[in-house]
């Protein structure tokens, strides 16, 4: 190879026909080591991935390692590629939310969320859209990005061996999940942020189950934090690892709680505030350590900052009780009375029968919003909220028609991943694990 | 600022109306002796917003006015090198010739009183009707420092879709470029690595054009069949 020293990006690290190639399957990799021992081969190319535990993922890792040392970092990204993006220019503007929300599906609120803020933003009612709505928006991001940070902190410990970091990771986000369960009917892929507002209000009783999960979530996160910050194994593998400056991360577009680490304090929620955030009570976590504990600690102290915005909705649902979740635009706002059948959550029977039985205008007119949808003016907005993994934007473009012309959304996870080669590179191969977790990529964010 | 006065006055200034993109006629399929609805008479043009009059509003003019400033001072002039600015929906876009793109980025990003220093990435739109610039690269920067944010694009014709990469300017902007090339194929000049990124390296096309098509097969369901979404009645 003749610029063997900078492989690109993607492109096949090994190209050349004189190298050997060694293939690793189960647990013949004493076998591997032999034969390249017996090569004498002092550059060895490691394909850790697509299929790894501590990928996150679909995530391919192309290792370049001298010995124990990483020489070379490179991602292969697309093994989930599912063309949602394409998908969505063929669906309404509505059904556009059913897509988005399975891209990052461990945070699927911001995805919805930030669509629609695009949207409403095309439509020019982003000021129409209801209070309510909006403190309910507020109220499944900031669970949502709990549940998102669990997963981080649980697999994270994972892949260094720590079960029991991951099982109380996950079950602190269970109760996060029965909270959405019992709000939008689903664990995840939601659809329940809409134009105009959100699918349906807060059941009843919603509110006292928050604040129950609260105080559980609380108790595990403080567990977490035990188990966590004061070990000295974990520490061990986490501090001065995977450091990235603030230069670095600036460079390269990284935000979040990344971002974060290496000193500046940029929140999309502070410095762009959507949803009504400016008003909310909450603080900015920052560190200037750059390295994979301070984001582990950033991370745990992001959720209790969330879950204090968290009690600062409840509050605000209770007084605002029984106001409407939906813009008041009939042409916009879906007619749907949703309620739970037998076969699960749809449309209320009562309001079917009323649709059905007593004006034929309100039937058409239903029909003709569901299957035609609504049309968006021509033009284009951006719209960013803060998730979990960083800066989420979205690019919308509509000709005027019922079905968005483009949608593009900057996840955060796939510029991220661009500082692997930055975060990796000469340190040791066992870090790998470590800078990546503390990316904490979502392949299917990465790849859409 | 006070010397606002004393700057040139940008040539591109004078607002145009909307820019018609396309045409479409008829709504949902129907077309020719058969249609009785009269619906396959309709016609809708397609106008984009087009380029904004004086004053902007807020920032936008002083932004505008600065990168006349920093770009008449350097060897491209602001006329030559902007096209139309356009302000919709409370966002400012630049149009920039492809030629000097990395001139513009590096004006917005190293002005300290522009700052533009995040930038978060680039996407791609097709156009397929408007003729002689049907692929527009757009791109987001940020400016932390002040707080502003606002669009690049570039439009390039489809038979030579050629863009400097801004990658020398915005290092973030690689992988997005990629993917930008990978669904559109546009081709950005000195990217370190312009290899598909999502696609499979072996892929023939670029999947997000407008005539590429979307696929899919009939889904039967309970005797009845349902056509693949690019098939179903459309509302154009």
């Amino acid at each position: 190879m003749a610029d063997s020293r900078t492989p690109h990006a993607g492109a096949a690290i090994v190209d050349d026909e004189d190298v050997t190639v060694l293939e690793a399957n189960g647990g013949d990799w004493s076998d591997i080591a032999e034969e390249a021992a017996r090569l004498g081969e002092e550059r060895i190319v490691v394909n850790m991935g697509p299929q790894h535990p501590s990928t996150h993922g679909v995530l391919r890792l192309m290792l370049e390692i001298d010995g124990e040392t990483v020489t070379e970092a490179r991602c292969g990204v697309g093994y989930l590629h599912t063309g949602i993006e394409k998908n969505m220019e063929y669906r309404s503007w509505t059904q556009g939310t059913t897509f988005c929300t399975r891209m990052d599906y461990l945070a699927p609120l911001f995805q919805e969320t930030a669509y629609c803020l695009g949207v409403e933003k095309l439509l020019g009612i982003t000021d129409d859209v209801p209070e309510r709505a909006s403190i309910i928006r507020v109220l499944m991001m900031e669970l949502n990005r709990v549940s998102s940070h669990l997963v981080c902190l649980g697999t994270g410990g994972n892949e260094l061996g720590a079960t029991t970091i991951m099982t109380l990771g996950f079950t602190a986000r269970e109760e996060i999940l029965r909270v959405f369960e019992l709000i939008t009917g689903l664990r995840m892929n939601h659809a329940y942020v809409r134009p105009g507002g959100v699918a349906q209000d807060i059941p009843p009783g919603a509110l006292d189950t928050i604040r129950d999960a609260l105080v559980t979530i609380k108790d595990y996160l403080a567990q977490l934090g035990d188990l966590m910050l004061a070990n000295p194994i974990f520490k061990g593998r986490l501090v001065g690892v995977g450091h990235l400056s603030l230069s670095g991360a600036m460079a390269l577009g990284i935000t979040g709680p990344v971002l974060r680490s290496a000193g500046l304090p940029y929140d999309v929620r502070k410095t762009d505030p959507y949803c009504g955030y400016e008003t909310y009570d909450f603080d900015v976590p920052t560190s200037t350590d750059s390295d994979a504990f301070s984001r582990v600690i950033l991370r745990i102290e992001e959720c209790y900052q969330s879950m204090r915005i968290v009690e600062q909705t409840l509050d605000r649902l209770q007084a605002t009780a029984g106001q409407p979740v939906m813009v008041a635009d009939k042409k916009i706002a879906w007619p749907a009375q949703l309620a739970i059948g037998s076969d699960g959550m749809g449309n209320s029977l009562a309001h079917i029968r009323q649709i059905m039985d007593t004006s034929m205008e309100s039937l058409i007119h239903h029909f003709k919003l569901v299957t035609e949808g609504f049309r968006v003016p021509v033009g284009q907005v951006w719209q960013t909220v803060e998730a979990p993994r960083g800066e989420l934007g979205v690019h919308l473009v509509s000709d005027g028609g019922t079905k968005p012309y483009r949608a593009h959304f900057r996840d955060p996870s796939f510029n991220n991943l661009q500082a692997v080669s930055l975060m990796c590179e000469g340190g040791q191969l066992a870090d790998v694990v470590v800078a990546v977790a503390a990316l904490d990529p979502v392949l299917g964010g990465v790849d859409r | 600022m006070s010397e606002e006065q004393n700057l040139p006055v940008p040539s591109a200034d004078p607002g145009t109306g909307p820019e018609v993109v396309d045409v479409r006629t008829g709504l949902f399929g129907v077309s020719g002796t058969g249609d009785t609805s009269g619906f396959g008479g309709l016609v809708r043009t397609v106008a984009m917003p087009g380029a904004a009059e004086r004053p902007y509003g807020g920032w936008f003019d002083e932004v505008v006015d600065l990168l006349a400033e920093v770009l008449d001072e350097g060897e491209t002039p602001y006329a030559e090198a902007v096209e139309k600015i356009v302000v919709d929906r409370g966002e400012l876009t630049i149009f920039v010739r492809a030629a000097h793109l990395l001139t513009v980025c590096r004006a917005l990003r190293d002005e300290q009183d522009l700052r533009f220093e995040l930038g978060l990435g680039v996407s791609g739109v097709h156009f397929p009707h408007e003729t002689g610039r049907e692929l527009h690269a757009v791109y987001h920067l940020t400016s932390v420092t002040h707080g502003r944010r606002l669009r690049l694009e570039v439009a390039v014709p489809d038979a030579d879709p050629h863009i400097p990469s801004s990658v020398p300017v915005y290092p973030g902007h690689d992988w997005h470029e990629r993917e930008t090339w990978d669904f559109f194929g546009i081709v950005f000049d000195g990217h370190p690595g312009l290899a598909r990124i999502e696609m499979p390296d072996d892929w023939v096309g670029h999947p997000q054009r407008k005539d590429y098509p979307l696929g899919g097969v009939p889904v039967e369901y309970k005797g009845a069949s349902v056509p693949p979404p690019s098939e179903r009645r459309s509302y154009n």
